[in-house]
């Protein structure tokens, strides 16, 4: 039996932010003076920057020597627990492996130093990717064209919102059709960016098998029906095997169904949501398709509709004329572009490069060893005193994740499943992603392994889940005020959630600095130590 | 300061149920369950969840009286009240106390919604949303309250008639509401300052049931925290226990009994019946509001009912079915299926309705 990993510890330095280790005159490097001949030739530079764009005064950056420099960010790097130091299992989020050579490829010139306000007659290499992308997506899903504007799922979800509002929109029937249907347990973008399209929300609860019935689905269609829009598996990991029928049932009253494949890993290959009937789907780049998310990527939904919604896509679609690629912007029927421009064009590179490098037989390897993963992990983990698998009835086996709970350890030892989420980190694993909000299922802890983990790190992760599940029934005081070997302790959640005490940049830390020297909100006292 | 906790714990409470008694109300009762062998568990139970609480905050004080009784020795309800009282009027930041319904009716009693109160369970039944799911989970939770992570919310005190029980007919009654810790986390991040999410989630589901009434139409609200958010939301002040019949943002009938309802139904066709899942047991009809019975939800009709319950409401019930118990088979089959749900403003949930 796989032993978890004793004896990390996290690196833990003091390290102030970079714009509090300015001091006036500290350079990185000095350039020697420029030449006089060059300097006449080359004249003045700035002239040259159109006035609109050219600073009023140079910008505000710290003034730090080159060790600091570098020495400041791997600090913060050896601090930070990435897929690159330990094994990530963050169910909901599709973790998986992403070739280094894409941030190659994405960081050269002739695709970083390119411009979407070029003349398309420039970007003819750019526009062919998108062009032959939007091919295979259209070839993997079943759909007849795409978009990459969207640049996160729920921009993407609430794309697919928006193209159910303009359908309707179009056939005079928006004011009469104003219900949208998901279930509880798809991502809560698919009930709550309908809610910001102006729709009315309608949320399944889940029947006895863990995902809702037909009979739920029932009680909710009316001639006011606008759409469904779910994501399946749901994020149980639990596949609704009667989804043709939702499709159907909902067509029936004239509705378009929006498939929100988040959880998608599973049907590369194998299943594709036009031939399930559904009229639009969306897959986030960023997950599935293996480029990086979270703070070192850019997130790309891939939105795709079948040929009746292709008028409503967003401006502009790359269109070839059977020698060159062009940006089609006259499109009188189109929805609001939801991002400027093309959207984040290295990350549909990333995507083009993971699909050409895989191939369709690929795609489908891909798709069967998560779920293979996924099983391995649930045969092993159920077996863990104080894990409960819910809807125990449902004996089908779960696609690319598992929603457990740590119910009967909790009700045994008091632990939380956050506090085992802490205690993870002291193993040197990542924490887990315990739930969506709400939390339907008591002590939740959600893990999905994806395909791209060796049998080992899988080991690894469940012998880590068995020694704290024992620890919590032997000694709950060491989970309890986990982590101990962190290089930060607890987070205090209430100011990362709170818009008064975080900033994402340093001037609106300094804005909000000067805010809490002068204390008038509860968010203020808690910071008058900063 | 350290957080001060007052302990109360009913000495007889869970006897009756170790040897398959449907409660220990009565002094006939533990009497009959001590012959039979019933070990009393209420201290031990209560033990652990201090045990475990201790382990999270060592600065935690402990509160009790001085009060040892021979539980053959008779100790009753009073006994428990005035142990309340007396912790209520000491300060103490959450009253924790260990037993069943009937224990929670006599905190209820005691300290109303004075004080924070919070149950580990040891009793036979326990209804009541007051309770925890063990005596672990509530240290976890009084741990979190005083941690800033939990908030206060009302809590229904649910027992039954343990006489009509033990007699084989189950009939629960709502007694009051009591304050105490409940975890925020089921719905959003916790702490988020400046959200006032449950009370906002409350107010939006308010709006949505007041815009689906219109003028002159009459509603019965049933009892609890929802209904009321409702009446509010109307324009009308109600009973928080009772059932309150309203029409045009005006209480016409207060705390109505069954048949106060049938005679305002008489000359009313268009009434809505409006109610929300009551306690920890996501019971809809049948428990806790009585007075709507059978025959006034058959007089309302059942395509006017409107059920109603924000998501925190129904993730707490763990995606369990919501339950109707009217004693009426016949409509308690044509409740059950599939039923929506008002969750908030422009916003619904689908779900299942058992019998």
């Amino acid at each position: 039996m796989t032993a978890p990993r004793n004896g990390f510890h996290a690196a833990r330095w003091n390290e102030p932010l970079i714009q509090d280790l300015s001091e006036p005159g500290a350079r990185g490097l000095l350039p020697g003076a420029v030449e006089p001949a060059i300097r006449a030739g080359a004249g003045d530079a700035l002239a040259r920057v159109p006035a609109h764009v050219r600073r009023a005064a140079p910008p505000a950056l710290p003034e730090v020597t080159q060790h600091r420099v570098v020495r400041h960010f791997t600090r913060l790097a050896q601090m930070t627990m990435g897929f690159d130091v330990t094994t990530d299992m963050m169910g909901t989020c599709t973790m998986k492996y992403s070739p280094k050579v894409h941030e190659h490829i994405v960081r050269a010139a002739r695709l970083a130093d390119v411009h979407p306000g070029q003349d398309p007659e420039t970007l003819q290499g750019v526009l062919a990717i998108l062009y032959r992308f939007n091919r295979m997506m259209c070839a993997i899903a079943g759909m007849d064209e795409f978009t990459f504007q969207p640049a996160s799922g729920a921009q993407g979800i609430y794309t697919n919102a928006c193209l159910i509002r303009a359908y309707h929109a179009a056939r005079g029937e928006l004011g009469r059709r104003d219900e949208i249907i998901t279930t509880a347990f798809s991502h809560p973008a698919d009930a709550a960016t309908p809610h910001v399209a102006g729709f009315k929300v309608i949320t399944l609860m889940p029947g006895p098998q863990g995902y809702p019935e037909l009979a739920a689905l029932e009680a909710a269609v009316s001639p006011r029906t606008a759409g469904l829009m779910l994501t399946n598996p749901e994020d149980t990991g639990q596949y609704n095997p009667a989804i043709r029928a939702f499709v159907e049932r909902v067509h029936a009253v004239g509705g378009l169904c929006a498939y929100d494949q988040a959880n998608g890993n599973p049907l590369l290959g194998i299943a594709r949501a036009g031939d399930a009937g559904f009229d639009l789907c969306q897959f986030n780049l960023h997950k599935t398709f293996s480029a990086p998310h979270g703070a070192i990527g850019l997130g790309c939904a891939a939105v795709g509709v079948k040929e009746p919604l292709r008028r409503f896509l967003p401006r502009p679609v790359v269109t070839l004329d059977g020698t060159r690629y062009g940006l089609d912007d006259d499109r009188p029927d189109a929805i609001e572009r939801i991002r400027a421009f093309l959207g984040n064009v290295p990350t549909v590179v990333k995507a083009y490069a993971w699909v050409m490098s895989l191939g369709t037989e690929g795609l489908r390897a891909v798709a069967e060893t998560a779920v293979l993963n996924n099983n391995y992990l649930l045969a092993n983990i159920r077996r863990i005193k104080g894990v409960a698998i819910p809807w125990p009835e449902n004996t089908a086996p779960k696609l690319e994740q598992v929603r457990y709970s740590w119910e009967p350890l909790h009700n045994d030892t008091g632990v939380t499943t956050m506090e085992i989420e802490q205690r993870m980190v002291d193993y040197g694993v990542q924490h887990y992603m315990p739930s969506h909000v709400p939390v339907l299922v008591p002590q939740p802890f959600t893990i999905e392994p994806g395909e791209s983990l060796t049998i080992e790190e899988m080991d690894h992760m469940i012998a880590t889940l068995r020694a704290i599940a024992a620890e919590a029934y032997e000694e709950p005081e060491v989970v309890h005020h986990a982590p101990h070997h962190a290089s930060v302790a607890r987070v205090d959640d209430g100011i990362a959630n709170d818009p008064a005490t975080w900033a994402f940049t340093h001037r609106a830390l300094a804005k909000k600095r000067a805010a809490w020297s002068k204390p008038r909100s509860a968010a203020a006292k808690r910071h008058a130590g900063y | 300061m350290p957080p001060r906790v007052g302990v109360v714990v009913n000495p007889i409470a869970g006897l009756g149920g170790r040897v398959g008694l449907k409660g220990t109300d009565g002094v006939e009762v533990v009497a009959r369950a001590l012959a039979l062998g019933a070990v009393p568990r209420a201290g031990a139970r209560m033990a652990e969840a201090l045990a475990a609480l201790r382990a999270r905050r060592r600065d935690v004080a402990i509160v009790s009286g001085d009060d040892a009784h021979d539980p053959v020795g008779g100790t009753n309800a009073a006994d428990t009240i005035v142990a309340a009282r007396v912790l209520a009027e000491a300060g103490v930041d959450l009253l924790l106390f260990a037993g069943g319904d009937g224990t929670a009716r006599d905190i209820l009693t005691a300290v109303g919604d004075r004080v924070p109160v919070l149950g580990v369970p040891a009793g036979v039944k326990m209804h009541s949303a007051v309770f925890a799911a063990s005596p672990r989970a509530a240290a976890d939770l009084a741990a979190a309250f005083f941690a800033g992570d939990a908030a206060l919310a009302e809590l229904e005190v649910m027992d039954l008639d343990e006489e009509a029980y033990r007699a084989g007919r189950v009939s629960a009654r709502l007694y009051g509401f009591v304050r105490g810790p409940y975890r925020r986390d089921l719905v959003q991040g916790v702490k988020v300052g400046g959200v006032a999410g449950e009370t906002a989630a409350l107010d939006g589901l308010a709006a949505e049931v007041a815009s689906r009434l219109g003028p002159g139409t009459p509603a019965i609200l049933g009892p609890g925290t929802t209904m009321r958010a409702v009446a509010e939301a109307l324009g009308a002040a109600k009973t928080l226990l009772g059932v309150d019949l309203v029409r045009d943002g005006r209480v016409i009938a207060v705390d109505a009994a069954e048949a106060d309802l049938l005679r305002a139904l008489a000359t009313a066709e268009d009434a809505r019946l409006i109610v929300a899942p009551i306690g920890g047991q996501g019971h809809i009809l049948g428990r806790g509001n009585q007075q709507v019975s059978s025959e006034v939800i058959r007089r309302v009709g059942l395509d006017r009912l409107i059920v109603a319950a924000t998501p925190a409401k129904l993730a707490s019930l763990h995606h369990q079915a919501l339950r109707v118990d009217t004693g009426d088979s016949g409509l308690d089959r044509a409740l059950a299926g599939y039923r929506r749900v008002v969750t908030g403003r422009g916003a619904e949930a689908v779900c299942r309705v058992v019998a």
